[in-house]
């Protein structure tokens, strides 16, 4: 039994200890924003927070982050009202969509160690595969979210 | 928030979820509300619908119009696209827009209603766009026609505005809502007249996304996230060497593990059933297997590219022939050749294969993100052997599809399980089964000759292709019209002019790969096509406006780039620029790349994109279609590579099978240049085309160095210049 903190509720749940994060999220909890992309790590779909940080889920045992405050993409605002959703509404960026909840999270993450981003530190900083090939429209989008969120 | 999906059996109510933030449109809507998507847009009972005008068109009494959509949505957005045409004829009000899936059930019991639910051939709007205009058109003139009835007067008196019917001498209204019981009844002698581009007044505009709300917040429903009650959960391997079998799997190994189920053995694949989908997948790690896998378990690549160069001597098949080639070529003032090839790629969408299906005695359902409803619904009536007309598919949104999902293997599967455990069963693919399972882009081989005059006029092309077909069906003579796609119907014209094609198919299995034929032999082409222009002493751009004298929608979209894309200026050392441009899918494509190549790695900095493809539905649409089938061609070009050692695929995951990331991803400008009165080309495949060979004319123009192979990346740049 593990006890784990996830958008400010507590859930205590049954599973062995190494399962992964993403799939307690996603099956014992049942917040399915989260995607599973690759299981190794390699492509960010199923980033999330951990005490603030970005973290791929799918490779985070679970018991490692026992009593830690996880945020998810649903945890993120009530109606889509965090400045980079607003961003990523404004630039109109999904398109299949599976992997912007982790790249949403991701820059989350991102704007707060850097609030004022270079294409270049995007670009050296951000990691998170989009097979739909938004890459102009995330950037532009983390652009505005950062304007938005020092403004 | 946690949204837990229960859905009956039986009965599927369209979610009244919407998401919020809702878009002021300006246009076509009385109010700042957007139409919108459920998060889980279908609804499978559709045959009997109160309020349904036709198959495409539900008008309930409060207005809410309900508009089919007949294909899938994977990224493309014509979700949002093909509403957008229909409401134009309907003239309704765009705040009361409701989209869903059309039921691919219903498809089957009534006579192919909405045609093919495929999704691929950059075709939704491309062919069904007037196909859902002349439904939008016939349901507003029956909603005119039954308020004429009602004011007994002539219908040419009345207007359809905004969702209301007006009687213009009189000023009364009624709104659709009141009239589509009747409407739904009215017969129109003869269909009405389509409006002409010069009256569109919603068509063309720059309207949301209706799916982007529910893509920002994860409340979107993918086949991946949903849950039907009794669901168990299953992990599958099928046979690593394509058309092997399954010997053994000794599930004692595996028996002791928590929430097993059950080990379900397939003819050519292995499936462990547990409750959570990780246990799953853990367990199908640890269950010992033995395949059957016969002599494709001895094959490499390094085989198969012999094998598909060593065709290229073979006789083949005309597939084209203008003029006299050989004649042309003994006759030239000068004749080069060269040969070319490319290796097998995969799709890689963002979510890997799933579907959930449920067998039980007098019908089978499967949930699944699907670009073919169609062939899902076929494959669910033949791994369960229930008739077609008692399987229900509930196709949902997908996470990437590109070709991959146009061939549900998933389904098959699920289904197969299902029936086997006789629960509901979701069946997720790992990310390296996937990639080791996939319908693949064919290896191909091509030789080009090319023949000029002693003043350096082409006068000859000829070009030997080795292939394999993705579909056999579509097969004649030896000539597949898919396969040679972007060369028995390239633009460029020379009084001499042959296509020859060797098809060879191994044991890999092929399926279409986003812009199927055009995009391995875009880049053949407009690669041989640059070297002739250097060959001849001309500027790449030069040669091409020659060879396209005939075509003035070319010559625009070249002026484009030319202009916007600063071609002919200089670049320093280290740097280059490369064009290439193509016709595909009713729609002309152009790309300038600028690279810099510095110590051996390639970098594209910038690509300025433009295109005609007609009369546009949303430029948005058509910039992120083309932005994104760049990237998607980029990955390919920089990376894409599938080998096969002991008959089985080597990668397995994104570290093996490299993609483009946003170090990777170039400054990119799109520019829509539409020649007007031209009717709408498809914009989701052009772009993956010419992106390949206009990076490496750029990469030609920087180093000296012609790649006449991909992937670049793992190819010798150092000191090429």
């Amino acid at each position: 039994m593990v006890t784990i903190i996830v958008n400010g509720t507590s859930h205590q749940v049954d599973v062995e200890d190494e399962t992964p994060l993403l799939w307690v999220l996603r099956e014992e909890i049942g917040l399915t924003g989260t995607k599973f992309g690759c299981g190794i790590a390699e492509c960010g779909a199923c980033t999330v927070h951990v005490n603030g940080q970005a973290v791929r889920s799918c490779s985070v045992p679970v018991k490692t982050v026992a009593g830690k405050q996880i945020t998810t993409i649903e945890g993120l605002s009530a109606n889509s009202s965090h400045p980079v959703q607003q961003a990523w509404l404004t630039e109109q960026v999904p398109q299949c969509g599976y992997c912007q909840s982790g790249q949403i999270m991701a820059t989350v993450a991102f704007l707060k160690t850097n609030p004022n981003p270079s294409d270049a530190d995007i670009d050296a900083n951000l990691t998170n595969i989009c097979r739909c090939g938004t890459y102009e429209r995330l950037r532009r989008a983390v652009h505005r979210a950062a304007a938005l969120m020092r403004s | 928030m946690t949204i837990h999906t229960t859905l009956s059996r039986r009965q599927f109510v369209v979610s009244t979820l919407t998401a919020a933030g809702g878009f002021a449109l300006g246009v076509g809507t009385t109010s700042a509300e957007a139409a919108s998507l459920s998060v889980r847009p279908w609804n499978d009972d559709t045959t009997h619908y109160p309020g349904e005008i036709n198959a495409w068109v539900v008008i309930q009494p409060d207005d809410t119009v309900i508009i089919r959509y007949g294909r899938a949505e994977m990224g493309q957005g014509s979700f949002t696209a093909l509403p957008q045409i229909l409401a134009e004829e309907l003239e309704c009000d765009w705040q009361y827009v409701r989209p869903e899936y059309a039921s691919a059930n219903r498809n089957v019991r009534d006579n192919k209603v909405y045609g093919s639910l495929s999704t691929g051939g950059s075709r939704a709007v491309r062919e069904t766009g007037v196909i859902v205009q002349q439904a939008g058109a016939s349901a507003r003139e029956r909603l005119i026609a039954a308020a004429a009835k009602r004011w007994n007067v002539p219908a040419t008196e009345c207007e359809a505005a905004m969702s209301k019917i007006t009687h213009k001498p009189s000023g009364r209204t009624f709104r659709f809502g009141e009239l589509a019981a009747e409407a739904a009844a009215i017969k129109l002698d003869k269909e009405p007249a389509l409006k002409h581009p010069d009256q569109y007044k919603f068509i063309g505009r720059r309207i949301a996304r209706l799916d982007i709300p529910l893509k920002i917040n994860g409340t979107a429903k993918y086949g991946i996230d949903l849950e039907v009650p009794g669901m168990v959960r299953a992990a599958v391997m099928k046979c690593p060497v394509f058309g092997g079998t399954l010997k053994s799997a000794d599930e004692s190994k595996i028996a002791s593990r928590r929430g097993i189920i059950q080990v379900v053995k397939l003819k050519d694949a292995v499936a462990v059933v547990a409750d959570r989908t990780w246990r799953a997948q853990a367990a199908l790690k640890a269950l010992p297997i033995e395949w059957e896998v016969g002599a494709a378990g001895a094959t490499n690549s390094a085989q198969f590219r012999k094998a598909y160069l060593d065709a290229l001597d073979q006789k083949g098949a005309e597939a084209r022939h203008d003029g006299n080639v050989d004649g042309a070529l003994a006759k030239a003032a000068k004749v080069i050749e060269a040969t070319y090839d490319v290796p097998i790629i995969a799709h890689a969408p963002m979510e890997p294969l799933n579907a959930i299906a449920h067998v039980q005695a007098d019908r089978v359902d499967v949930w699944v993100g699907t670009q073919n409803a169609d062939l899902a619904l076929t494959f669910g009536a033949q791994a369960s052997g229930m008739k077609p007309e008692n399987v229900y598919v509930h196709n949902t949104f997908s996470g990437g599809g590109f070709g991959r999902r146009l061939g549900p293997d998933e389904v098959a599967q699920a289904v197969a399980i299902s029936k086997a455990v006789g629960k509901p069963v979701k069946l997720v693919w790992t990310r390296e089964e996937e990639i080791r399972q996939g319908r693949y882009r064919t290896q191909a081989a091509i030789r080009f000759k090319a023949g000029f005059a002693a003043d350096g006029t082409a006068v000859a092309l000829e070009m030997r292709n080795s292939a394999g077909a993705a579909n056999p069906a579509g097969v004649k003579d030896g000539i597949d019209p898919q396969t040679l796609q972007g060369l028995i119907n390239a633009a460029y014209q020379l009084p001499n002019y042959r296509v020859i094609s060797m098809l060879k198919n191994t044991h890999v299995p092929l399926g279409p790969w986003r812009a199927p034929g055009h995009s391995q032999n875009a880049f053949f082409m407009e690669s041989f096509i640059d070297e002739m222009a250097h060959a001849a002493g001309k500027d790449p751009v030069q040669l091409r406006r020659q060879l396209l004298a005939h075509r003035p929608d070319f010559q625009q979209v070249l002026d484009v780039l030319v202009e916007k894309g600063d071609w002919g200026t200089p670049l320093p050392r280290g740097r280059g620029r490369g064009i290439a441009i193509t016709e595909a899918y009713d729609s002309i494509v152009g790309m300038i790349v600028e690279v810099t190549v510095k110590g051996g790695q390639v970098k594209a900095d910038r690509v300025v994109i433009a295109c005609d493809c007609g009369t546009v539905v949303n430029p948005r649409g058509v910039e992120t279609q083309l932005e994104g089938g760049m990237i998607y061609g980029l990955s390919a070009a920089l990376f894409g590579n599938i080998t096969i050692k002991d008959g089985r695929v080597e990668q397995g995951n994104f570290d093996t099978y490299p993609v483009v990331r946003f170090k990777d991803a170039p400054k990119t400008e799109v520019y829509i240049s539409p020649t007007p009165g031209k009717r709408w080309g498809g914009v989701g495949e052009p772009g993956a085309t010419v992106i390949q060979p206009a990076l490496t004319n750029a990469i030609f123009a920087a180093t000296g160095r012609r790649l006449r192979s991909l992937p670049v990346v793992g190819q010798d740049l150092n000191g090429a210049v």
